[in-house]
């Protein structure tokens, strides 16, 4: 007998305030699996946000920091700044990184942070019951929009992997998901690239993740990844829009 | 040490360095830049870090991440800058996160001035941001006291997981003085709290200010309650002159404090009996001072470049014991002698 | 004959079924005759025998709540 698949020691013990079949949860799991895979889980120090991953804090077993909404890339330059040995990555939302956060995640790609961010897109806001963001695609029902998002009102949603590619700074940037196992495994390899580019020091690195979030989109898991694959994949491509090592 | 000539901003900047802090967060913002610009040429120089960040939001959240790393790190600011930086403080004060942080006032509310003022009593003894939190807050009145108060700042801010500030008017920021830095060895304090990464050795450790179960919540405060009762018990400064057989007492403190030195002295000539108690401390707040006054004391007279913050906490001190009085100039307007010395005839005649 | 067996923690167990729909021989179920502590119907095989070890299911879980071995 042997072990094809079990929990990650990156994953602490703790069961996760996740909704059931929110993909947070793959994508967590992938972050800690990476980690322990590349040997960095003793040397990082991860960023928690707010949203409904703020307590990814009690979920990995690494040291990590509590931000303020948006804040994290921030929080995660003052550690790797005084820390520069140390592997730090920030775990963010959209309604985190690509509304109040945007400043900050700017800037570190600008800067060329040594950090690793991983961005959860689930295009709207979890945690405080379903709010628009800004990544909320045309028509998309939410509770600040009920009538469907519309350009003329709220413009078109904002894509953040192809923005921060325009970057210098920003070496590594992908999109991928975690809609099937398939994708997962592809989800990891970008995942893993994203913190190799921070070991190898070679700048900012991150990998935008288009999740699924049944509860606010009021539908069920499997029905949620449907509606990801037919709505989310179209407007947000999956790809890679950074590679160092193809430059 | 022998004493040198340097600039209020610079001189924090040296002091800060002598006292180890390697680590600087900041922004340019009118009067105060000399101070994140003299880091960015000194720090490097010592092996240090100098990020001029983003923002003010940025920097004090750099500062959270370099504190809860276990460094000694600082940022500065002024008034506008510092409101903007009043979230990330709260965080700092409830992951219980030592650093300093330099406010060099200037007139307000809003962009306001560039002038100097002492319009944020209320911004850094009240909160500031959410939540039931103190700050140490230091208000030199002269560049030797500023430096002095910097050297010891880390070791207090450490020794208690507590953020200190350091209140300059303009002024003190802008003004050259002779200093002399002391030759003192920085009281570093272990922290094993620290996110330095676990090493596969230790549990991880977590740095965070949110505990979503009330009662946890409430431990958190009551600990951290603990903590300001012990500070309020040590950590007063203040000085006070002649306030036993005094008719009238003076309240000030950095540069308007200098000011009302220079009509004491004039109202010593006259066979006036005038006080003054200076707060070095903001908070705490020396309310023990106020109970050496002449019981018989006719008035006391709060001054300050504002139109009365400070005011509240002596009317608290004097706890009904006298009336209180006050006079101020704002918008970066500096009071003058003449006028302070007409409020404090009119307490002496009884007009007032 | 199984190649595979396949745990569900049940202290993990939200009952979110993406393990089902990600099954390869569609032998996983949502048991709807019990509820775990928290309340959710847990996750079970059907078929024991069918399983493959392909690991779809555990690598699918959010919750980490599936273990696979392979057996040799």
């Amino acid at each position: 007998m042997s072990i094809v698949y079990k929990r990650s020691e990156g994953l602490t013990d703790a069961i996760t305030n996740y909704c059931p079949g929110c993909t947070h949860g793959i994508i967590t799991k992938l972050v800690a699996e990476v980690m322990v895979e590349l040997g960095i889980l003793g040397d990082a120090i991860g960023v928690a946000p707010v949203g409904c991953s703020v307590m990814c804090y009690n979920f990995f077993n690494c040291d990590m920091q509590q931000a303020a909404h948006g804040r994290a890339p921030a929080v995660a330059t003052g550690i790797k700044r005084v820390q520069p040995d140390k592997v730090v990555f920030t775990y963010q939302g959209d309604g985190d990184l690509a509304s109040i956060g945007t400043n900050e995640i700017v800037h570190a790609a600008h800067r060329g942070e040594k950090i690793t961010t991983i961005f959860v897109n689930n295009a709207i806001y979890g945690m405080t019951g379903g709010q628009m963001a800004p990544t909320t695609l045309i028509g998309q029902k939410t509770t600040t929009s009920p009538l469907g998002r519309t350009e003329e009102h709220s413009g078109k949603p904002i894509r953040i992997s192809e923005m921060l590619a325009t970057i210098d700074g920003a070496k590594y940037v992908a999109r991928v998901t975690v809609d099937k196992p398939a994708n997962i495994a592809k989800a990891k390899k970008a995942i893993k690239k994203a913190f190799q580019t921070q070991l190898e020091g070679k700048g900012f690195a991150i990998v935008e993740v288009l999740s699924a979030c049944p509860t606010n989109w009021g539908l069920a898991p499997n029905e949620a990844l449907q509606w990801l694959r037919d709505n989310m994949i179209p407007y947000y491509p999956l790809g890679t829009f950074k590679d160092w090592e193809e430059e | 040490m022998a004493k040198i000539l340097m600039k209020g901003n610079e001189a924090i900047g040296e002091a800060a360095i002598k006292a180890g802090c390697r680590y600087f967060f900041g922004y340019p913002i009118t009067p105060q830049t000399e101070l994140p610009e003299y880091m960015s040429r000194r720090l490097p120089e010592e092996g240090g870090v100098f990020l001029q960040a983003e923002s003010e939001i940025a920097a004090i959240n750099m500062v959270y991440g370099a504190a809860g790393s276990g460094v000694r790190v600082m940022t500065s600011s002024s008034s506008p800058g510092i409101a903007l930086k009043q979230e990330g403080i709260s965080y700092i004060c409830g992951a219980m996160l030592p650093c300093v942080i330099v406010n060099i006032v200037r007139g307000g509310p809003g962009l306001g001035g560039i002038q100097p003022a002492q319009s944020d009593y209320y911004q850094v003894t009240r909160g500031g941001g959410n939540g039931d939190y103190r700050l140490i807050v230091y208000a030199p009145a002269n560049l030797q006291e500023t430096v002095d108060i910097m050297q010891e700042a880390f070791d207090v801010s450490e020794y208690y997981r507590v953020p200190v500030m350091l209140v300059g008017d303009g002024m003190i920021g802008q003004m050259m003085e002779p200093i002399e830095f002391k030759d003192r060895q920085p009281n570093f304090q272990d922290k094993p709290w620290a996110t330095t990464g676990t090493k596969g050795e230790r549990k991880p450790n977590i740095v965070n200010s949110l505990y979503l179960d009330p009662q946890e919540l409430e431990n958190n405060n009551l600990a951290l309650d603990k903590i300001y009762k012990e500070i309020e018990k040590n950590e007063v400064r203040y000085e006070a002159v002649n306030v036993e057989d005094a008719d009238v007492v003076v309240v000030a403190y950095g540069t308007t404090s200098r000011i009302v030195k220079s009509v004491l002295e004039e109202c010593d000539k006259e066979g006036l009996k005038v006080g003054l108690i200076r707060p070095i401390t903001l908070w705490p707040y020396p309310f023990e001072a106020f109970d050496k006054i002449n019981p018989e004391c006719k008035g006391i007279l709060c001054t300050e470049m504002s139109l009365g913050q400070m005011i509240d906490d002596v009317r608290i001190a004097a706890n009904g014991r006298w009336k209180t009085h006050f006079y101020g100039r704002t918008g970066g307007m500096v009071p003058q002698p003449d006028d302070i010395k007409a409020e404090i005839m009119k307490i002496l005649r009884g007009e007032k | 004959m199984a190649k595979g067996i396949v745990t569900f923690d049940e202290k993990y167990c939200k009952g979110c079924g993406l393990c089902v729909e990600a099954c390869k021989k569609g032998i996983v179920a949502l048991d709807n005759t019990r509820l775990t502590q928290k309340g959710y119907h847990p996750a079970t095989i059907t078929d024991p025998e069918q399983c493959i070890a392909c690991a779809n299911c555990a690598v699918m879980c959010p919750d980490s709540a599936i273990t696979v071995e392979k057996i040799d």
